[in-house]
């Protein structure tokens, strides 16, 4: 009975992945174009938020690092043939659109504190 | 043939006797009546401080309480006579086994009291001196009632327990104990004026000097315990017999070299507690005590612990080469030097400071050349004489406000209200001086007679008579300038003491004759500036002290056989006790056989080998025998017209003193300032003034031991405060420091916060990066 069950599952499996089409590996260089995508992005998005006072755009560059992180989690899981990496993503996203309403919502109580949307203008917690 | 175990019987047979328990004799747990009593007056005292309490109270708490005490001791006397020995066990205080190396060790100090006739001794005259003095006390410090009243007589109490744990206690650390308790307790009451710069200064001086010799006694205790392997004077005393035993049969060089050192280190302990060069300098600074305290401790009572120990510890004494000839030399001269310091003094209380370190140098030197009799006898009379001296001066200092100088007082005896002070004075005089029949005349004589006696001693024996004819001299240069002569007196500066506020000024009422017409400038309610004679308390203790004083020399005749007129009393006591000892070179009138001082009626003969101790053991075991000296050709103890040759000489130079004293100071004296004694001052040349600037040791201390101990206090000064004070600073500045160095970087700016994110990141990947490639080519 047990024996019956495991070849069930294997064929249940093997089939599921012969139907959808299983993808042929990558070549290991390709792999490499897409994490220079990811780096890339992360480093504009890194240098955008270290650089610019508008708090938007502030936020902007750290949804900009964000996707950087995203591409690098689906671009692992295609070379290792392997879901998880995109399932990962799925989450990303979700957190990253989440936050995104936090911190849109913090910005709007921050502007009416002091009409500015001046990351500079914020030091009080000096020394 | 001398009976050698007769010598230190009491030891060898103090196992047998009873221990507290029902036993060969008498118990002495009634001595705990002493410690008891005045532990419990000393809390009482500190109570009444406590309670506030402004009457004289704690004045009567002692009076009552050391009387007890003395009750006690008489009841102990009378119970034991001179002949028993018990030990009276209270408690047990350090009870330490443990293990060296390989062989146990055992330390048993217990709270127990030795009772000896030389303790009962002892503790009759300091119990019975205790109960006067605070009879005199109670009036004496009556203008200081409250709480200075009950801190005076708190310490009082305070010492006279630890003057009976020192007499009493059966171990050395009991006597240290005592010996520092006494200490203390000086310290306090010298420094009971503690308001006064300079008694606080004497009260320090005191102490520190003490200290020094105290480490001197702790080492010597410390070798003892090393050595014989316990402190308790039983082990002690019998473990000594063997040694003693070597001296009689010839074996000295066998005494190993260490039961030779104990003696020289105790001996330096004794210098320091009963002020012998060097360690005197803190006697006469010690005056600035109020005189009960003068009277009690530096003249009765705490300085003949010196004494007492190396009486005490005798058979160790004997055994060592050098011990008994030091302490004979520093007795001595510490003698002879106090003496002319006296001479030249014009403060009477300094002037007995002195006389008391001259006579103490008596007593070392008694002990040291073999009169054990003499020395401890001498104890007792210079207690009650000289007790006695210093509280008439310190009746004349009451009554005249604080005036001490003989240049400004006159002619006392003769003021309404003055004759028992002066006849008390007289009474201590004639005995200082050693008037024939008197007491000090005795117990000086021994002492003398001895020193001639013992070979080798003969030059001591010179420089004490010599002394003698010294102290004759100051003794009654003091009673001729302040007692009679032309009545005079000014005021002292302190009426009844400092705490009073009194504005004085220099008010000197200039008195010639009886009529006082100075009511006009009295407005202090009946003191002023008129001379109050001393009230009943003061008078009645001086009256019982001059008589006690006079019959004292009674006790020299009264006693066992043998020894009448040879110490009498006295003398059967110390013969019992653990110093009993009788010198081979001591003859006395009547032939050899008679047994003088000897115990349990053996007989003394001088045989093929007398028993020689220490200091001339040596010569003996190299086959010649020191034969006894002489005085000038003649045995001082033979018999001239009727009386010892010793008592004529001794006489006659203390008669020969005292008129000088006569001649210079009461002859033609016409004024209380001047004398014939200033007229002759230039013959002297320098040397008067460097007699009255005491010689100027205590410069030369301040030269050699205070400026370079100030120095290199100052130099540590500067290591403190630099090196030390800057290290805890530097431990203290260096989170400061790094807080400084670090605040700058929490700016409260976002974007320098993810700057340093950014960075901190980059140089992690930079680091894994170069240790992964590393890692890879490694």
């Amino acid at each position: 009975m047990s024996v019956l069950l495991t070849n069930a599952t294997e064929l249940i499996a093997s089939t599921t992945l012969a139907q959808t089409g299983f993808p042929d590996p990558m070549a290991s260089g390709i792999l490499s174009h897409y994490l220079f995508v990811s780096a890339a992005l992360f480093t504009i998005g890194l240098i955008g938020f270290l650089t610019r006072r508008n708090l938007i755009i502030m936020f902007l560059c750290t949804e900009l690092m964000f996707q950087a992180a995203g591409i690098a989690l689906v671009a692992f899981g295609r070379y290792h043939l392997d879901f998880t990496g995109q399932t990962f993503l799925i989450f990303v996203l979700t957190v990253a659109a989440a936050e995104a309403a936090m911190a849109l919502a913090l910005v709007v109580l921050l502007f009416r504190r002091r009409e500015t949307l001046d990351a500079e203008d914020w030091t009080d917690l000096k020394g | 043939m001398i009976d050698m175990t007769s010598i230190l019987a009491p030891w060898t047979t103090l196992t047998l006797a009873s221990e507290g328990a029902a036993g060969a004799g008498p118990s002495g747990m009634l001595t705990w009546a002493v410690p008891g009593l005045t532990l419990l007056a000393t809390v009482l005292c500190g109570l009444c401080a406590a309670f506030k309490v402004k009457s004289k109270l704690p004045a009567w708490i002692t009076v009552a309480c050391l009387a007890g005490s003395f009750a006690a001791i008489v009841k102990t006397y009378l119970d034991f006579g001179s002949t028993h020995q018990a030990i009276a066990h209270a408690f047990d205080w350090f009870n330490i086994q443990a293990t060296v190396g390989k062989s146990p060790v055992n330390l048993v100090a217990s709270f127990s009291f030795f009772i000896d006739p030389l303790t009962l001794t002892w503790m009759l005259f300091v119990t019975g001196l205790a109960t006067l003095i605070a009879l005199y006390a109670s009036e004496y410090m009556s203008h200081d009632v409250g709480a200075g009243y009950c801190r005076f007589f708190a310490a009082f109490n305070l010492f006279v327990f630890s003057m009976s744990c020192l007499v009493m206690g059966d171990n050395l650390i009991l006597l240290y104990l005592g010996w520092e308790g006494v200490g203390l307790c000086s310290y306090l009451l010298i420094g009971y004026f503690y308001k006064k710069p300079s008694a606080v200064a004497a009260a320090k001086k005191a102490f520190i000097v003490n200290r020094i010799g105290d480490l001197f006694l702790a080492l010597g205790i410390f070798l003892t315990f090393v050595h014989f392997g316990s402190v308790e004077y039983k082990v002690i005393f019998a473990e000594a017999a063997k040694y003693v035993e070597m001296l009689r049969i010839g074996r000295f060089e066998e005494i190993p070299f260490i039961v030779q050192l104990i003696p020289l280190l105790l001996m330096v302990g004794a210098f320091g507690k009963s002020a012998q060069l060097p360690l005197y300098v803190w006697l006469p600074d010690a005056m600035e005590g109020p005189t009960p305290v003068s009277a009690l401790i530096h003249a009765a009572t705490m300085v003949t612990a010196g004494v007492y120990l190396i009486a005490r510890t005798y058979p160790l004494f004997l055994c060592s080469e050098y011990a008994l000839p030091t302490v004979a030399w520093v007795g001595s001269l510490t003698a002879l030097l106090a003496a002319t310091i006296g001479m030249a003094q014009f403060d009477i209380k300094r002037i007995m400071a002195y006389s008391t370190v001259s006579q103490l140098g008596y007593m070392f030197a008694g002990l040291a050349v073999l009169s054990n009799v003499g020395g401890v006898f001498h104890v007792v009379t210079h207690a009650f004489f000289k007790a006695l001296l210093f509280l008439c001066c310190g009746a004349v200092m009451h009554g005249f406000g604080g005036q001490l100088d003989l240049r400004k007082l006159s002619g006392v005896a003769k003021m309404k209200g003055w004759l028992v002070v002066s006849i008390g004075m007289f009474v201590g005089c004639i005995n200082l001086a050693g008037v024939p029949f008197t007491a000090g005349f005795f117990s000086k004589d021994m002492i003398l007679a001895e020193a001639f006696v013992t070979p080798g001693m003969a030059p001591i024996g010179w420089i004490l008579l010599f002394t003698a004819g010294l102290t004759a001299y100051y003794t009654f240069r003091v009673f001729f300038r302040v007692f009679v002569g032309p009545q005079h007196y000014e005021m002292g500066e302190e009426s009844h003491g400092d705490d009073h506020g009194h504005a004085h000024g220099h008010d000197h009422a200039h008195g010639h004759d009886k009529a006082h017409d100075h009511a006009k400038h009295d407005s202090h309610g009946g003191h002023g500036n008129h001379p109050h004679a001393p009230g009943w308390a003061i008078n009645a203790v001086l009256a019982t002290l001059a008589v006690l004083s006079i019959a004292a020399a009674g006790l020299n005749f009264i006693g066992p056989k043998p020894m009448q007129g040879h110490g009498g009393t006295v003398a059967s006591m110390v013969q019992h006790s653990s110093t009993s000892f009788t010198s081979p070179f001591a003859h006395h009138e009547g032939g050899h056989d008679a047994g003088h001082g000897e115990s349990d009626g053996h007989e003394a003969h001088a045989t093929v080998k007398p028993f020689v101790p220490g200091p001339w053991a040596a010569h003996a075991t190299l086959g010649e025998a020191p034969h006894a000296g002489s005085f000038l050709g003649q045995d001082p103890h033979g018999e001239v017209l009727g009386v010892g040759l010793m008592y004529w000489v001794s006489g006659v130079v203390g008669f020969i003193g005292i008129a000088i004293a006569f001649v210079l100071h009461f002859m033609g004296r016409t004024t209380a300032a001047k004398s014939k004694a200033d007229g002759l001052l230039p013959a002297f040349g320098p040397l008067a003034s460097w007699a009255q600037h005491k010689w100027y040791v205590d410069e030369f201390y301040d030269f050699l031991i205070k400026r370079p101990i100030l120095v290199l206090s100052h130099i540590f000064h500067v290591i403190d405060a630099l090196l030390v004070d800057g290290l805890v600073n530097l431990v203290g500045a260096t989170p400061r420091f790094i807080g400084k160095a670090l605040r700058p970087s929490q700016s409260g700016r976002l974007h320098e916060y993810a700057t340093g994110m950014a960075g901190g990141l980059a140089m992690i990947l930079l680091i894994v990066l170069v240790v992964t490639t590393l890692l890879k080519h490694v």
